[in-house]
């Protein structure tokens, strides 16, 4: 089974957001910024070597991104996928429509080991949120998808998908190929492990020069959420092991009215 | 005139998706609303009381339950016809699915999380929308002649309204492939216990509780509060508790009256699931970490150290 995993660099911040002064980008200048992968492409990964594991062929991660990408395709790499392909940017953000012709394009020319069998990806994107890239790859190449799957089991080339609403789960099942786009909790994504990390360096990531398309959801500024800024009142002393604050939350208890 | 497609699971309507109606009502007097289903019959006088006059019920006999390319191709059918503005839809996960089948086949861009939509007449329109669950706003431009926009879920209030809810039913052309994707069964259904979007209370650990034996005591102090447990994305990546506990941008979202946040940091995609609880109380060793800026209330200290305590407390302030 050939797999393709579409996943994105994304900043993380170690305490609040900041932006640029312009208003058009997160200041990922400060100390306390790094970036890291969505938690759902975390998941489509580990799903993607798990299946490898299972059926054999090979996982391909592509991304749309800086140069600089190959950190968060690496750390792929070291849990288990075979190769990267990054769709390179110059920066500038590109739209929905725009990152999705781009993938589209990677997955129609597959992979060293023959076309692609199911391409996996995040429901929705960790900074933009535009619930919509799955599901205009599956359309451009005629596949099915299901989105928001949380629970995923393939036999004899149909993948069976469940899909968490409230309480219980809805159950779909589609033909190979497909699309299908994942949350978190639909595994648990492994740690890469000193070997892992050693044989990444090895794995070949491939940089293809991309041209941004004109944007048509096109970003005009950001701004931070208004949210209060508060300082908690410390109950108790502060001081000492903190058990001298128990009198105090079991009257907040009280008050609120949860007692 | 805007289209809003709204969302029922076999008959009961999605009191989310009616926030769309609502939403599109402040942009225009003239909204339609398509409802995909024969089920979606039962619907009808509710979306009444919501203000919609013209509700387009699309029946078809292989359409039986929620079928998301089906729907798109109703909606599709309803465009050619209708020449709307605007598709509007409430942002839940078979909201922002039909929007994006729609957007995809007519190659068009989708706003998605919106916070306020404005209709432009030359086929740009401005949305500010929602990132990073909410903890970021965008003011985008959506380049289009059809806007496509999904709000975020609660971003406008239902109002009521007086509407005729008149039905305008049809069959829509569905080829096979269209249906391919559908629901076939579902699991798990009427579990039972305190669920986290339902509770009052939520008690929930973070990577200081240390393990999975470690909400043992939660799990009292939750009892004791009719509370459910909650916990952050470093809980259910160690496999501590399930994912369905997990709080957050990729977990759920809660707004309980009452939060208390044991051993968890406070990192944005944590609070972007807990920002609108009532109260918030932080036990947590380090004065300084993120959390504080959120909680109203704090206690410093060991939370094995402090938990017990309060169990104990709490236990005898209710006999
Ligand atoms: C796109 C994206 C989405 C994400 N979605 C989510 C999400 O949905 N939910 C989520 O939670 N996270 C999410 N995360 C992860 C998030 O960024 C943090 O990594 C995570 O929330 C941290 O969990 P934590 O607070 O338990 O751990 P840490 O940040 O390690 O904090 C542990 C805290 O416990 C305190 N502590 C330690 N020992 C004790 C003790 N004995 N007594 C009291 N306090 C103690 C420490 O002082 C520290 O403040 C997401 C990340 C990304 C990039």
């Amino acid at each position: 089974m050939n797999i393709a995993v579409c996943a994105k660099r994304v900043p993380l911040s170690g305490g609040r957001w900041e932006l640029t002064a312009d208003g058009t980008e997160i200041d990922t200048s400060g100390a306390s910024m790094g970036f890291t992968l969505s938690p759902h492409e975390e998941c489509a990964a580990e799903a993607a070597v798990q299946l490898v594991e299972e059926f054999g062929g090979s996982s391909t991660v592509i991304t749309v991104g800086v140069a600089d990408s190959e950190e968060q395709i690496r750390s792929l790499l070291a849990v288990g996928i075979d190769r990267g392909v990054i769709v390179e940017t110059d920066g500038g953000e590109w739209d929905p429509q725009g990152t999705s012709s781009a993938l589209i394009e990677q997955v129609r020319a597959g992979s060293p080991d023959g076309a692609y069998d199911l391409v996996l990806l995040g429901t929705e994107a960790a900074d933009t949120a535009d619930f919509q890239v799955g599901i205009r790859i599956a359309h451009a190449l005629g596949w099915p998808v299901v989105t928001n799957v949380k629970g995923l089991k393939i036999t004899d080339g149909v993948a069976r998908c469940e899909r968490a609403v409230g309480s219980y789960r809805e159950i779909y099942e589609v033909s190979l190929p497909a699309v299908i786009t994942v949350k978190d909790g639909l595994n648990i994504p492994r740690y890469p492990s000193v070997p892992g990390r050693i044989k990444a360096r090895k794995k070949s990531v491939d940089f293809i020069a991309g041209e941004r398309p004109a944007p048509r959801l096109e970003k005009v500024k950001l701004a931070l959420a208004v949210e209060e800024q508060r300082s908690a009142e410390i109950l108790g002393t502060g001081t000492g092991n903190g058990a001298d604050a128990v009198p105090a939350l079991v009257e907040l208890f009280r008050t609120i009215g949860v007692i | 005139m805007i289209l809003v497609i709204v969302d029922h699971d076999r008959g009961v309507l999605d009191p989310t998706s009616v926030q769309a109606i609502s939403g599109a009502l402040a942009l225009d007097s003239e909204v339609d609303v398509l409802v995909v289903g024969a089920a979606g019959r039962d619907v009808v006088g509710e979306l009444a009381s919501f203000g919609a006059n013209t509700v387009h019920l699309a029946v078809h006999d292989s359409v039986t339950d929620f079928t998301p390319v089906a729907s798109a191709r109703a909606a599709l059918e309803l465009i050619s016809r209708v020449s709307p503005a605007a598709v509007l839809v409430t942002g839940t996960p078979r909201g922002n699915e039909v929007l994006a089948h729609i957007a995809a086949i007519l190659d068009l861009p989708m706003a998605a999380e919106c916070l306020e939509i404005a209709l432009g007449n030359d086929g740009v329109h401005q949305v500010v929308r929602n990132r990073w669950g909410g903890n970021i706003m965008e003011t985008a431009r959506v380049h289009s002649t059809l806007l496509l926009a999904a709000f975020a879920p609660h971003a406008v209030r239902a109002e009521s309204a007086v509407g005729t809810g008149t039905i305008a039913e049809f069959t829509p052309a569905l080829s096979d492939a269209d249906l391919a994707v559908r629901i076939l069964d579902r699991v798990g259904e009427g579990a039972t216990g305190v669920g986290l979007t339902e509770a009052r209370v939520i008690v929930s650990g973070g990577r200081g509780v240390g393990g999975p034996e470690g909400f043992a005591i939660l799990e009292e102090l939750a009892s004791l509060l009719d509370a459910a447990i909650g916990c952050s994305r470093v809980v259910t990546s160690n496999g501590w508790r399930p994912h369905s506990e997990q709080v957050g941008q990729t977990g759920t979202k809660v707004a309980p009256d009452l939060y208390i946040a044991c051993g968890i940091s406070g990192a944005t995609q944590h609070i972007a699931g807990c920002r609108t609880s009532k109260t918030i109380i932080a036990i947590n060793t380090d004065k300084d970490a993120p959390i504080m800026g959120y909680a109203h209330y704090a206690v410093i200290g060991d939370l094995h150290t402090i938990l017990p305590e309060l169990v104990a407390a709490t236990r005898a302030a209710k006999e």
